[in-house]
């Protein structure tokens, strides 16, 4: 016989959006129940930004211990001889990680009075619906419902990842040696990030990238440092090309595959050890009954559509995170879902943020937060832009942050001096975004920061340098 | 894709149109039914109308400030999967939320009572919903988090409210402002902090400031305003005044100079009958009336409203002075009826507060005359070839010089000084 079960929140989906919606749901004494298929945490922890940022910093590691290394060593420091990587020992370490967030989640769940159950739920209705456990099926029926699947990679259909040859990211994080040739296709943030990292740890990388450009979501000028970084350190980057198909060719150890790609109307190929495929990520909207809930989509029609307190077209069902539409980032997602905990527990809100954070932790790094000066200007607004270069602050030198050519940039609008938006690119600059969210939410004007005493020696000093740029009286600079 | 044409429904008898005052939705935006989607402002009262359907907006036919016929499309819906569509018939879903359907159909009848026995026109509008507050949706906010989870929370629309802070930012404070003023727009106008100012607020002249604004024109265009200043002594009505004042019941109200003018217009205008009535000028009829009916122009939180105090001629100065609050105070927090608000032959502004020497105030059209009332103050007099300090207050009267002639319109102002200076003479 199947258990019915009732509750007043159903999550469904313990990324970072279920298990945030979760456990602030069990806080407001909200009778809570959480489905995850998988492990809790989401792609994010358990195979995304997590994961791919603990590789990002061993391989930073490792390219600075090769330096030390180096006839010369670096800094006055030298190690005689080569660092050697074991990539399942990486492997590991990082799944400890891992391991260490995931279990952090069910305790807090746990903690929260949340009932996690594990399972596929599969929906016979708008707030109804059966759970696959390892214990058999569990019914459940709910008051509310919050939708919160999440999305997972895409796969081009002619060459579909088999995570042996051609690499999805969730591959490419769970590598046994590192390969010694590379094709990266899309050149999109996930796939520049983990490209940067198996170039530090001695890859030979290709990109390949349908559009003009590589991180077409940024422009030129914050681009720029990224794609010195990128050509000095022997990445070939080929644009306005699109892959045909991955072919496994050879035999036993030495088997390879060969990437063909068409490139200003000729088709080329490539033979390398692995193919990575990041071209995109799409909602998770499928095989678990949405259409029996009765839940519109957007105009697109691969989103939920959600108004502003992520409500569906359903009364009482929720969507939230990146099934409900771009931007699909992780803490827009954990924000939507406190969110949501709270109006269903009665309070008043609305998901009315000014700016969400973007940051991508390539080699350099680089954080956009608000408008970027072209997006002002589309607005109509009349601007003014402050950008000071990590070059001339003194902390940067000492973390040898300088030498990718990084900078801070600050558009605000001339009339009243409000700041619109805030960039940066450079090593270590995403610790920096707090501070420019944060001017932003508050509608900080650029006196705002400039009477901002900002602690000496940091990188933070290049903020406040880049707002005194703009108002024309930066210190530090010609 | 669904299309689904709302018009404007039929939002009571006899309206054949509406004015849109505020749009509660924006193309592009998803509605549920019954969402408020638009404010329609009709020469009886406003409305909020829900939407009738779950949809996206398509397109709003109209801005702020136009006027929208019964029957023809306010806005069109995207009805994908609701099943609604635009029926091939004329009629529309009668959703229509009217806020105070009683007052306002007896309203409406007495409109057409009046109407024809050629009473005074309606001038003065009838405000019956909250007060609406123009203001252009597409401005953004300025406001911490803090503040914006706060305002949501009390239920205040931040884009309706002027930030103190730089460059119009939204604090606490403006909140506690807004609150304490009961609704009011508040707060200093933005300050910026940097030396440059570039911004043009459009603000839509709609609503009640739109009548006002009529009104104002047919008045100052279609009557040659004749404008007459004089200075009374009122010591000696001030030291009657307080007297009274000292005395008074506990059910009295206290008493300001209002009561006395009024009481000693209501006195001496049978002697005066040219400037209390009306002037239709179109039929070249002028109506002198035997009830001295004074309109006391009163400054609301909406914008300039008449109430009026009836038949002053058979009230004392402590009926005078009641009735004279009830009104005020009726116009001031939306409550007053439509009998409070028309029927005025002769209007007094007062100035009171705000001082000033002198005025031109423009008369309230049909009437004839108009009396503006200063602040009275201690001022040095010469008094048989001695400097006093007496107490002196200025008027301001202006009069319609087609039908008043300067000398008739100083003779009452003078008569009205001479009641004035010696008080006892209003009650003999």
């Amino acid at each position: 016989m199947t258990e019915i079960r009732k509750c007043q929140v159903l999550i469904v989906g313990a990324g970072p959006g279920g298990y945030v919606a979760g456990i602030r749901s069990g806080q407001l004494g909200l009778d809570t129940i959480v489905v995850e298929g998988d492990k809790s945490g989401g792609t994010c922890l358990i195979r995304g930004c997590i994961p791919s940022k603990a590789m990002i910093h061993a391989a930073e590691r490792f390219e600075s211990l090769s330096k030390h290394s180096s006839e010369n060593g670096h800094m006055g420091i030298s190690i005689s001889s080569e660092p050697v990587l074991d990539m399942p020992s990486l492997i590991s370490w990082k799944d400890s990680i891992v391991d260490r967030l995931n279990k952090g989640v069910e305790s807090l769940l746990k903690g929260a009075g949340v009932d996690l159950v594990k399972g596929w739920a599969t929906f016979t209705g708008p707030k109804r619906c059966t759970v696959k456990t390892s214990e058999g099926n569990i019914e459940i029926e709910a008051e509310n419902v919050i939708i919160a699947t999440g999305s997972s990679h895409i796969d081009l259909p002619f060459m579909p990842c088999d995570e042996e040859f051609v690499l999805s990211s969730t591959g490419a994080l769970e590598l046994d040696s590192l390969p010694s040739k590379v094709a990266i296709v899309g050149g999109g943030y996930i796939g520049l990030e983990l490209g940067c990292a198996l170039s530090k740890l001695g890859s030979e990388v290709t990109v390949i990238e349908g559009m003009d450009s590589i991180l077409g979501i940024f422009d030129k000028e914050l681009r720029r440092p990224l794609e010195i970084w990128l050509k000095k350190h022997g990445v070939s980057i080929h644009t306005g090309s699109l892959a045909k198909g991955a072919e496994v060719k050879g035999r036993g150890a030495s088997k390879k595959v060969e990437l063909s790609f068409e490139k200003e109307g000729e088709l080329q190929s490539i033979k390398v050890d692995k193919v990575l495929v990041t071209v995109g990520r799409k909602p998770n909207t499928k095989d678990w009954g949405l259409e029996t809930m009765g839940v519109r989509m957007d105009h697109s029609g691969r989103f939920i559509r959600i108004d502003r307190q992520c409500r569906t077209n359903v009364p009482g069902v929720f969507a939230i995170g990146d099934v409900s539409g771009e931007p699909m980032l992780a803490h827009k997602a954990s924000s939507q879902g406190e969110m949501v905990a709270e109006i269903i527990s009665g309070l008043n809100r609305e998901f009315d943020k000014v700016a969400i954070p973007a940051i991508v932790f390539t080699e350099p790094e680089i954080v956009s937060v608000g408008l970027m000066p072209d997006e002002a200007k589309e607005r109509g607004e009349e601007i003014i832009v402050g950008k000071f270069p990590l070059a001339a602050n003194g902390r940067a030198l000492t973390l040898e942050a300088e030498k990718t050519g990084g900078f801070i940039r600050v558009v605000a609008r001339d009339s009243d001096h409000v700041i619109l938006g805030i960039q940066a690119v450079g090593s270590h600059v995403a610790e920096l975004h707090g501070e420019f969210v944060l001017a932003l939410e508050m509608g900080a004007l650029l006196e705002d920061i400039a009477d901002t005493v900002h602690a000496h020696p940091t990188m933070t000093e290049a903020f406040h340098e880049s707002v005194l740029k703009s108002l024309g009286h930066a210190i530090h600079s010609a | 894709m669904a299309k689904y044409d709302f018009k404007l429904p039929d939002i009571g008898e006899g309206v054949v149109e509406g004015e849109v005052v505020t749009w509660h939705v924006s193309v592009g935006d998803s509605v549920s039914e019954d969402d408020p989607i638009v404010d329609v402002m009709t020469d009886k009262a406003t409305v909020t109308i829900p939407s009738p359907t779950d949809g996206t907006v398509l397109s709003l036919n109209g801005e702020v400030g136009d006027m929208i016929a019964v029957g023809s499309v306010l806005i069109e819906f995207d009805t994908d999967g609701t099943g609604l569509e635009t029926p091939n018939e004329d009629e529309g879903p009668q959703v229509v939320e009217e806020k105070k359907p009683d007052e306002e159909k007896k309203a409406s009848a007495e409109i057409e009572k009046k109407v024809e026995v050629k009473a005074p026109e309606i001038s003065k509008p009838i405000e019956i919903s909250a007060p609406e507050i123009p203001v252009s949706s597409s401005k953004t906010v300025l406001a911490s988090p803090a503040v914006r989870r706060r305002a949501r929370e009390s239920g205040i629309d931040l884009s309706s409210l002027n930030g103190s802070g730089p460059a119009g930012r939204i604090r606490h404070a403006d909140i506690d402002a807004f609150v304490a003023g009961g609704g009011a727009i508040m707060g200093a106008p933005p300050v910026a902090y940097s030396t440059k100012r570039s911004g043009i607020n459009e603000v839509k002249i709609v609503g009640l400031r739109r009548k006002i604004s009529e009104q104002m024109v047919k008045s100052a265009f279609s009557i040659p305003h004749f404008s007459y200043f004089e200075e009374v002594d009122v010591t000696e009505l001030e030291g009657l005044r307080q007297a009274l004042n000292a005395s008074r019941g506990e059910d009295q109200p206290k008493l300001t100079y209002l009561p006395f003018i009024m009481l000693a217009l209501a006195k001496i205008m049978p002697e005066h009958p040219e400037c209390n009535g009306y002037f239709y000028d179109e039929e070249g009829l002028v109506h002198r009336h035997e009830a001295v009916n004074l309109g006391i122009a009163t400054q609301t939180d909406r914008g300039l409203y008449v109430p009026v105090v009836k038949n002053v001629e058979a009230m004392d100065v402590w009926q005078a002075a009641s009735d004279l609050i009830r009104v005020s105070g009726a116009a001031r927090s939306g409550t007053a009826s439509l009998d409070d608000l028309t029927g005025s032959t002769f209007t007094i502004t007062s100035l009171g507060r705000e001082g000033g020497l002198g005025a031109t105030p423009i008369i309230n059209h049909p009437e004839m005359a108009i009396l503006g009332v200063h602040k009275a103050r201690e001022m040095p007099v010469v008094r048989s070839g001695n400097i006093e300090v007496r107490r002196i207050m200025n008027l301001s009267s202006s009069f319609d010089h087609r039908v008043i002639d300067g000398a008739d319109g100083a003779s009452l102002v003078q008569h009205l000084k001479r009641m004035l200076e010696h008080p006892a003479m209003i009650f003999m």
